[in-house]
């Protein structure tokens, strides 16, 4: 059928930004079909460990939040549905965020639910409805270059909203099929676009916090995730160390530091301590003074290329380590198989495992990978 | 785009008499039926005249006809109003989940409940009924028929046992009400629900058969609406198009109409049944004549429902009540299907004015998206839900 080869299959998540996706390409004249991926039921760890009974609106899969994403189709003039992917994000996304927090590692799901379901998904579900492309409220640029024949991600207008740091494992093919309609524009235009097309929803607050861990506190969250599915705490208390060896305390489990963290050491201590370093092996976790969390060099892992189809050679890239980082000079260098070492030009604070390494040459996305 | 409704057992639209008989009551004819002046006297009338015809339907006397919200009312008002903490009820693993819930909050406050299992074609096994019984049962419900498989369960068996043991017997009829003869002498039963949007009547009103000196607690208490069974200013339009929907829906009992749609529910079914790795769930048990639940081999249920609406066909993965939820059919599962098995499967429930013509798009559709479908993930896209 004709009709096939133009639906778009729109990720609605009842925020203003998805949305306001969906409002562009349904005014541009566009055949569109409204898709909110159930991934987490809010209610399930409810009461559990200190997490709060009733879940805030502005969450992801929130009822209230699917609310809104039916009425802004209904709004729009077109079929929606609600497609449960419950089990698999658990499986792809919540069970391997405990899993590197266990391991001491500091994860970051928005990446992982990227990489492994998000986009995957919902091309699968997608085409299986007859829609050839979708589109989704990511704010990032999307092009295809002709002369290196390749889909080009860069960052969008809004650089406050640039979320191609979470984008970074989009394959050629995806990229192919996916269209980000915000691309272009400022958040502010966004809620005054989402005001114009009558979007009851335009004053609506960004959610920040990771969909699945209402309240933000991701200890409470491993605490009651792990007791519902019968599993004790891992036993990881270890000896708190100073860089010089020596030992200066002990902690209750590797899983509740993170690299640069300063609170809740439970450590006195003349001047401010920071954690340098976790080794899950020894369960020993290094803390020193803020000077001593800068490193030059990283190696990231699982690479996946964007501009460029392979790392061939050595490249001056601006590498970001983490979502709030302002990228710095590095040099790329590749280390064997799907691996690379970055080198920065001048030492960079609490490069922490777990979370990615992407990279930049101007508004482009070169690649990322994780960082070991 | 050519649109064809199958999914008659979540709801079914107004007939045009059901509609004229409802529109007086919202304007002209508006009165309280519990106030004493004329208008309030005409509103009485309509609700009497209902109930008359309620009562036919059901083959009671009219007093024993209890107007409500619909299907989850009554299941929950003969669960809740007659078991207490000790008792013992007997309901099944694929009831509604008005019935379910239900039986689990009776649980919850200190009741004992025991939900019987079906065989594998869909039907409970009254011996199985009978092996459940204790000394203190005293609830069995049961329904009428399978809402998703449309399998019919046998009630008068059930009915001979709940007599024989002294326990009350409520029939959830909500699905098998206007599709199969009916007789609640016949079928033993204290209390039946039925439901007007399931045969072509207004959503938000029911009925509710209360046999004489069932000793029920109200669910709704306030005024003595009901015979004090049940309170709240009665909802006359809608009681009014109960009435008719029930009037036409005996009609089609008689009228061969039951057996028209038997025959294209068989051809639609015989139709999909082409298509390769495709299974009735329930073949082989007596089932209702507009339902048919088929597993589809290799296919995420969800997505062919929504890829076939967007093609024009209506149709469900399960109950309504349950779209968009984790879990695949409580009634597959308990039937034994496996859990891909069960989110692999669809329920066709025809309208009963559907025509061949509805029929003759559905094959066309259907094969086709199924195609479509398993073209796209050779190992089956069952990784979804």
């Amino acid at each position: 059928m004709t009709t096939e080869r133009t639906t778009i299959a729109v990720a609605m998540s009842g925020g203003v930004d998805s949305s306001t996706a969906a409002a562009i390409l349904v005014h541009a004249g566009e055949t569109v079909v409204g898709l909110t991926l159930q991934l987490w039921d809010q209610t399930r760890l409810a009461g559990k460990h200190g997490i709060p009974d009733a879940p805030k609106a502005g969450r992801c899969c929130s009822l209230d939040d699917v609310y809104d994403a039916r009425r802004v189709a209904e709004t729009l003039g077109v079929p929606y549905y609600v497609v449960n992917q419950e089990s698999r994000f658990e499986r792809d996304v919540v069970r391997p965020f405990v899993d590197e927090y266990l391991a001491g590692r500091t994860p970051i799901p928005c990446s992982l639910c990227n990489n492994h379901l998000k986009f995957d998904q919902l091309l699968m579900t997608a085409r299986s409805i007859g829609a050839d492309r979708i589109a989704t409220g990511h704010y990032a640029v999307n092009e295809y270059d002709a002369h290196r024949r390749r889909w080009i991600l860069k960052r969008p207008a809004d650089l406050a909203k640039d979320q191609t740091y979470f984008l970074f494992g989009l394959t050629q093919d995806q990229l192919a099929r996916t269209l980000f309609p915000l691309g272009h524009m400022t958040k502010p235009q966004v809620r005054e676009t989402a005001r114009r097309h009558g979007l009851r929803l335009a004053e609506k607050p960004d959610s920040q916090e990771i969909c699945f861990i209402p309240g933000g506190d991701y200890k409470q969250f491993l605490a009651a995730y792990l007791e519902e599915q019968g599993e004790p705490i891992p036993h990881t208390t270890g000896e708190l160390v100073a860089s010089s060896g020596e030992v200066v305390g002990h902690h209750q489990g590797i899983f509740n530091f993170t690299v640069g963290q300063r609170k809740g050491l439970g450590v006195a201590s003349p001047s401010p301590l920071y954690v340098l370093n976790i080794d899950p092996a020894s369960r020993r976790v290094t803390v020193g003074a803020d000077a001593e969390l800068a490193t030059r060099t990283l190696r990231a892992q699982n690479l996946n290329w964007i501009c460029i189809p392979s790392l061939t050679g050595s490249m001056r890239v601006k590498a970001k380590i983490r979502h709030r980082h302002q990228p710095a000079w590095a040099t790329l260098q590749p280390a064997g198989a799907g691996e690379a070492i970055v080198t920065f030009d001048e030492p960079q604070r609490a490069v922490t495992p777990g979370q990615a390494a992407v990279f930049y040459d101007g508004d482009e996305v070169v690649g990322g990978g994780w960082i070991v | 785009m050519l649109r064809v409704y199958c999914d008659a057992n979540a709801t079914t639209p107004l007939l045009p008499e059901v509609i004229e008989a409802m529109r007086p009551f919202w304007t002209e004819q508006f009165g309280n039926a519990s106030s004493i002046h004329q208008e309030g006297q005409k509103a009485r009338k309509a609700i009497e005249a209902a109930r008359e015809v309620l009562a036919r339907f059901f083959h009671c006397h009219e007093a024993e006809v209890v107007f409500n919200s619909g299907g989850t009312e009554g299941d929950n008002t003969a669960i809740a109003g007659l078991v207490r903490r000790g008792d013992h009820m007997i309901t099944t693993s694929i009831e509604h989940s008005a019935v379910l819930r239900a039986a689990e909050r009776a649980a919850d406050r200190g009741a004992l409940v025991t939900f019987v299992s079906p065989r594998a074609n869909g039907i409970i096994d009254p011996g199985d009924i009978r092996s459940a019984l204790r000394p203190e049962t005293r609830l069995i419900s049961i329904m009428l028929a399978n809402n998703e498989t449309g399998v019919l369960q046998p009630v008068e068996e059930i009915g001979n046992i709940a007599e024989n043991a002294g326990a009350f017997f409520h029939i959830d009829a909500v699905q098998g009400a206007g599709k199969v003869p009916f007789d609640v002498r016949r079928f033993g039963c204290h209390l039946c629900s039925i439901s007007a949007h399931k045969v072509h009547g207004p959503k938000g009103i029911g009925a509710m058969y209360v046999r004489r000196g069932t000793p029920i607690e109200p669910l709704i208490v306030g005024g003595s609406h009901e015979r004090r069974q049940r309170a709240g200013t009665e909802n006359v339009a809608g009681i009014a198009g109960l009435g008719k929907a029930a009037e036409l829906a005996m009609k089609t009992l008689e009228d061969g109409a039951i057996q028209r749609l038997a025959a294209l529910r068989d051809r639609l079914e015989a139709g999909v049944l082409r298509i390769s790795g495709t299974r009735v769930n329930g073949s082989g048990a007596p089932r209702v004549a507009n339902t048919t639940n088929i597993r589809f081999e290799q296919v995420e249920g969800e997505a062919l429902v929504i890829a076939l609406d967007l093609k024009g066909v209506a149709v469900s993965g399960g109950s309504a009540c349950h779209s968009g939820s984790t879990e695949p059919s409580h009634v597959l599962m308990a039937m034994g299907l496996d859990r891909h098995a069960a989110l692999a499967s669809l329920r066709f429930s025809l309208l009963k004015t559907a025509t061949d013509a509805d029929v003759d798009h559905v094959l066309r559709v259907v094969p086709q998206a199924v195609g479509h479908l398993r073209a796209l993930s050779p190992e089956g896209v069952g990784t979804l839900g």
